[in-house]
């Protein structure tokens, strides 16, 4: 676990100062953490514990529950692939497949020169439009394979 | 003179293009138009779809891809003029005339950001009304509407209403759950991102009714673009006077906040985003307590869904009794229905409970999207029951749902053609619960994954016999065992599958391909 630098230490207390005023607010401190350097650097959480007063702990244990908050950066592109049941009854799996093939990673993954990072998501409420997915935070309908392939070209230059 | 275009910004019409549309129509235009980015009239099948401000009405165009916009143009759209995709008056087509609007009544009519456009289309009838009555009356007035929880329990909002507010406190919480997880709805996402100022509305009615002073409303992080609309509206609200220290001008303290998920599911359920709202992981909580007694930060609170609260203006500015007049038996007023998945025409169907569930994806759906026939359909997101296509005679409405062993939940409906492979959607389900449970409880967090290996085990043909019973037995220990529905009503989905669709689970099945 290396150590955040006095930078991130001091823009981490920042963000906490700014929400001193929330309840509950390790969760928009951390979406905040995550916007702004794109995933939640272990080293953050004793600073956050000691700001907030709560244990390590638990501050390690919200990062983990919840899938959004990353503990590396993602690839320059993050495509997201809805597997949920409506995007399913249209083809969602054989398009992750083909995601897949076409990027050589698997769900989960990063391409080794950290293009892109492919994830799969439940839902993204673009049910009637399916297969879904999310371009770095633009959601798409109706994919097709020639249809993904050029959104990934335009996203990546690939 | 300024022509008015309307193209929604709704992000079911952005995902397939509807920024570049009205980025095209600037450059196209032949004449000074004025471009009104509006929520969607919930045909989303006719996404992005432009609609024009004629003599005759708002004349639509759709489905409009940024490639087309040039040629539409150059055809005369921007004078309502003749042209394969045009469709006429959007106000007289079937699909919204059959419709009974009145959580989405303003939705796609508006812009979802304009305090104008609200009022000038009966917003805040209902929030005055409220407040110049008594809060019992209006707790009084929701009950008597027969309005039930749209989030999926169906629990009467009044009752609830009720309850918090006979505890008295210096401190109460009105949260509403967006978090709409389930596969197949985007109900709540389209009012939030066509109509938060409703949501705000109803949201101020339930503070004023039980007397609460801080409200926040839990938006899934899927949603980026419902987050943004409801900040904004939120915003705009506050200069209004519509929120805050003053609500116009009756001395009701109400402030609102939007809080954003993380990605688990089991957010939705009401005590585990509570526990989210705190700052804490999204662990379920045993009940009793009860949220409406002990809820967010241990203070009475009211919990409901989106559309649940979107109801309320409609019901104080209409009367319980109008609101009470529509449905059948104990479901009550009306339903937003989200047709999905391999669906020709899907959307948001708005209408009095009642509707038969083959009239609603027959009539109003068109049947499937491939055009091959249908084979399943699965109602209430990923914990509903699966029904076969000789089974959609059922009319939407909670009990003969439940008297189908099936459940209406949020209103989504889940199309399948006949390739799909019903194993593969059972064992789906156990995925699913074993991906997203909170780990509280032994007999989903442990039954879900065991769930998986059985029916694995069973589609490989290895002792069919013991294992199906084996899963029989998984189903009965999960919905027996269980502390929230997550794990109570996976087996839902599960059983339904074995019951009708038995051939799949033999190692020669998988769907009729
Ligand atoms: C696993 C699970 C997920 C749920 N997800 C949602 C949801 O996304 N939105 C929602 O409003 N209710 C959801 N619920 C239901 C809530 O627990 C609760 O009943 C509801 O928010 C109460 O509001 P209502 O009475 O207005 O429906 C879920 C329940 C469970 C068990
Ligand atoms: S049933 Fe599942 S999701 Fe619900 S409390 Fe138990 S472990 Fe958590
Ligand atoms: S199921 Fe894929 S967007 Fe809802
Ligand atoms: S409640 Fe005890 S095991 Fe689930």
């Amino acid at each position: 676990m290396v150590s955040p630098g006095t930078s991130v230490t001091d823009r981490v207390r920042a963000l906490v100062a700014a929400h001193r005023g929330d309840r509950g607010a390790l969760m928009p401190i951390l979406h905040r953490i995550q916007a702004e350097f794109g995933y939640v650097d272990p080293g953050v959480v004793p600073v956050l514990a000691a700001e907030l007063n709560i244990s390590r702990a638990d501050v390690h244990g919200v990062i983990t529950f919840y899938t959004d908050f990353r503990s590396e950066p993602a690839g320059a592109t993050v495509l997201k692939l809805c597997r949920a049941e409506a995007c399913q009854s249209v083809g969602a799996e054989q398009l992750i497949a083909h995601a897949e093939q076409v990027l050589g990673i698997k769900v989960g993954q990063t391409t080794p020169d950290r293009s892109v990072t492919l994830e799969q998501v439940f839902c993204l409420g673009n049910c009637a439009l399916g297969p879904a997915g999310q371009i770095n935070e633009q959601v798409r309908g109706r994919l097709t394979r020639a249809r993904l392939d050029a959104l990934l070209t335009e996203a990546v230059g690939r | 003179m300024t022509t008015t275009v309307y193209v929604p910004r709704d992000s079911a019409a952005r995902s397939l293009g509807a920024d570049e549309v009205a980025a095209k129509l600037m450059e196209t235009a032949d004449r000074p138009i004025r471009i009104v980015r509006n929520g969607s009239h919930g045909m989303l099948w006719l996404e992005p779809l432009v609609e024009v401000v004629t003599e005759r009405g708002r004349v639509g165009y759709g489905p409009v891809e940024p490639d087309a916009v040039a040629g539409l143009v150059a055809a005369g759209m921007l004078d309502g003029a003749d042209h394969e995709l045009c469709q006429g008056v959007v106000a007289d087509l079937p699909w919204m005339r059959d419709q009974t609007r009145l959580c989405f009544t303003r939705v796609g009519v508006t812009d979802p950001l304009s305090p104008d456009d609200y009022l000038a289309h009966g917003g805040l009838t209902g929030l005055r009304r409220a407040l110049s009555s008594d809060p019992a009356d209006v707790v009084a007035e929701v009950t008597e509407s027969g309005l039930r929880g749209r989030g999926g329990a169906g629990f009467p909002a009044g009752v609830k209403w009720k309850t918090v507010a006979g505890i008295s406190g210096p401190l109460k919480f009105v949260c509403c759950n967006a978090d709409e997880g389930d596969s197949g709805t985007f109900a709540d996402r389209m009012l939030m991102e066509g109509d938060p100022f409703t949501l705000i509305e109803g949201m101020t009615i339930a503070a004023y009714a039980v007397g609460a002073t801080e409200g926040y409303v839990y938006i899934r992080s899927e949603y980026p673009d419902a987050v943004r609309t409801m900040r904004e509206a939120i915003g705009v609200a506050r200069e209004q006077g519509w929120l805050g220290d003053d609500v116009l001008g009756s001395g009701l303290t109400f402030n609102l906040f939007v809080r954003v998920g993380a990605g688990a599911y089991i957010c939705g359920e009401e005590t585990a985003m509570l526990e989210s709202l705190e700052g804490k992981r999204g662990m379920v909580r045993a009940k009793p307590p009860i949220p409406a007694i002990t809820g967010l930060f241990g203070r009475p609170t009211v919990v409901n869904n989106v559309l649940t609260l979107a109801s309320v203006p409609a019901i104080l500015s209409g009367g319980a009794a109008a609101y009470q007049a529509l449905g059948v038996e104990r479901s009550r007023g009306t339903q937003v229905f989200q047709l999905a998945g391999n669906i020709a025409r899907g959307g948001i169907f708005e209408t009095a409970f009642g509707m038969t569930l083959q009239d609603l994806i027959q009539k109003y759906g068109g049947g499937t999207r491939s055009g091959r026939p249908i084979r399943a359909v699965q109602v209430g997101g990923p914990l509903g029951a699966y029904l076969p296509a000789d089974g959609l005679d059922l009319p939407m409405e909670y009990e003969a749902f439940a008297a189908a062993g099936a459940m209406l939940g949020h209103g989504g409906v889940v199309v399948f053609d006949d390739t799909v492979d019903m194993a593969a959607m059972a064992r789906f389900a156990m995925e699913f619960c074993a991906e997203e449970s909170c780990g509280k409880c032994t007999p989903c967090r442990v039954g879900a994954v065991r769930g998986v290996e059985v029916i694995d085990k069973i589609r490989a043909g290895q002792d069919p016999d013991d294992n199906l019973a084996l899963l029989g037995d998984l189903c009965e220990l999960m919905t027996e065992g269980s502390l929230c529905a997550m794990g109570g009503l996976t087996p839902m989905p599960v059983r339904s599958a074995l019951l009708h669709f038995a051939d799949d689970f033999s190692p020669r099945g998988g769907g009729q391909r």
